[in-house]
């Protein structure tokens, strides 16, 4: 994967995640992870070497409709700011042409998971709401057609530390609820110990660490250091 | 009804359908041809840099040089029309660029990620979200087609321009404002209308 100057952003990548993972991208800031998650959903295209979900290539041929079975949660919800909350959620379902009464009953369903009552908050639009309450959306519009396979890049990033915590145990939960595969981008390693059970490290485009997150805390790679160390809470004098 | 009131009742019908029918046809045409110039950057720009052209050429002249031209030019309603057209097509074009090349790119993303198509983004994202802006440019190709079409009266296209026209040749104000006032009305009608428009659909986005 070539950046604008030409330089790889992503190089060597081997990755392999298997139905039913739930793997943490952690890194520092440019060290590749976004590209990595772009890269699975065809957002952006490698110049060498080939993406398979499900046993088939990512490719251009059907792209937008593969997406469909992929939630993917950007680190800005982007919701539609024309559309009701509502209407935001039931993106996906709409695309497949669910029955309108589904469609109803899953959105209610999964905002109501996620701490947002259907009947205070289907109508509203995106610019009402709070910036917590917007991320929920955009998980929602996300997860509202149960994709197996879900792609997150540090969706919880801009929101306070309570909000953060709420969001990220709702989020848990509605993951442990499904069958589903799950690749969470992150910097924050509290979060992808709480997210994942495995964790792989990226670095200036390189996969420099790939263990399971039981494991990761005793490895002795220094990067993995660094990361557990300023994690650390500092001691109270 | 006296001549002179039933003369402005006709000529102002006259001259709200020349306008009408001229920005109907500009708005069916300029807007899949804004969409066009977004898809395709290069030959867009080639596109917008044409209609830009055709808006600097004077009314008169542009009037005067469709006249020898076979089925669209001669003397009368027609060469009026096809003149309004081609003089409204750029505001409704450029707006409609502006507007969706103006989406916010992050929103873009996001509904290119949730798997809609090309023709689904354009139908339920981008457009919406560049209403706005194309009905600001309807609202400004008209009110220049008002005024515009005054002169189409020097080719017998008619509407109040003859009013004005002939007011001039006779030295009669009265009878150049017989003409001018209503096409000043519809000037501010038509801006006030649009202007509505425009903001109905702002407010509705919440910008």
């Amino acid at each position: 994967m070539a950046g604008s100057n030409g330089n790889a952003i992503v190089r060597g990548i081997s990755l392999r995640i298997d139905s039913g993972e739930s793997v943490a991208v952690i890194g520092r800031s440019g060290a590749g992870k976004t590209t990595l998650l772009r890269l699975l959903n065809g957002l952006a295209t490698p110049s060498s070497g080939t993406v398979v979900i499900d046993g088939l290539a990512l490719t251009g041929s059907g792209l937008a409709a593969r997406r469909r079975r992929i939630g993917t949660i950007l680190q800005a919800p982007a919701l539609f700011p024309h559309l009701t909350v509502f209407e935001n959620v039931a993106t996906v379902p709409r695309l497949l042409e669910w029955p309108e009464e589904r469609i109803r009953r899953t959105s209610a369903e999964l905002l109501e998971r996620l701490d947002m009552p259907f009947d205070r908050f289907a109508g509203r639009f995106p610019r009402s709401l709070s910036g917590g309450e917007q991320q929920r959306v955009g998980i929602a519009r996300a997860m509202a057609a149960a994709p197996p396979l879900l792609l997150c890049d540090e969706p919880f990033s801009a929101l306070d530390p309570i909000v953060r915590r709420d969001l990220q145990d709702s989020f848990v939960a509605l993951r442990d609820r499904g069958d589903v595969t799950l690749l969470f981008v992150t910097h924050d390693v509290s979060e992808a110990f709480r997210v994942a059970r495995r964790i792989v490290l990226v670095d200036s485009g390189l996969i420099v660490a790939d263990l399971p997150s039981s494991e990761f805390v005793r490895s002795a790679h220094p990067l993995i250091h660094r990361f557990l160390d300023a994690a650390r809470m500092p001691e109270a004098p | 009804m006296n001549g002179l009131t039933s003369e402005i009742v006709h000529a102002t019908a006259q001259h709200l359908l020349i306008v009408g029918v001229a920005i109907f046809v500009a708005t069916s045409a300029g807007i899949p041809i804004g969409i066009a110039c977004v898809r395709n950057r290069r030959s867009g720009r080639v596109v917008l840099r044409l209609i830009d052209m055709i808006q600097t050429i004077p009314s008169l002249a542009l009037f005067g040089f469709l006249i020898p031209l076979p089925l669209i030019g001669g003397i009368g309603i027609r060469t009026a029309i096809v003149a309004l057209i081609l003089y409204s097509l750029l505001p409704v074009v450029r707006n409609t660029v502006t507007g969706i090349a103006g989406v916010d790119p992050l929103v873009v993303e996001a509904a290119t990620a949730l798997g809609m198509t090309e023709r689904q983004r354009l139908m339920r994202i981008d457009l919406p979200l560049a209403l706005p802006s194309i009905f600001g440019g309807i609202r400004i190709a008209t009110v220049i087609a008002i005024g515009v079409a005054t002169i189409a009266a020097a080719v017998g296209g008619g509407g109040l321009g003859t009013l004005i026209f002939r007011g001039v040749a006779m030295v009669d104000s009265t009878r150049i404002l017989a003409g001018a006032l209503p096409a000043a009305a519809l000037a501010v009608a038509a801006d006030l209308l649009f202007g509505a428009l425009e903001r109905l659909a702002a407010r509705r986005l919440g910008v």
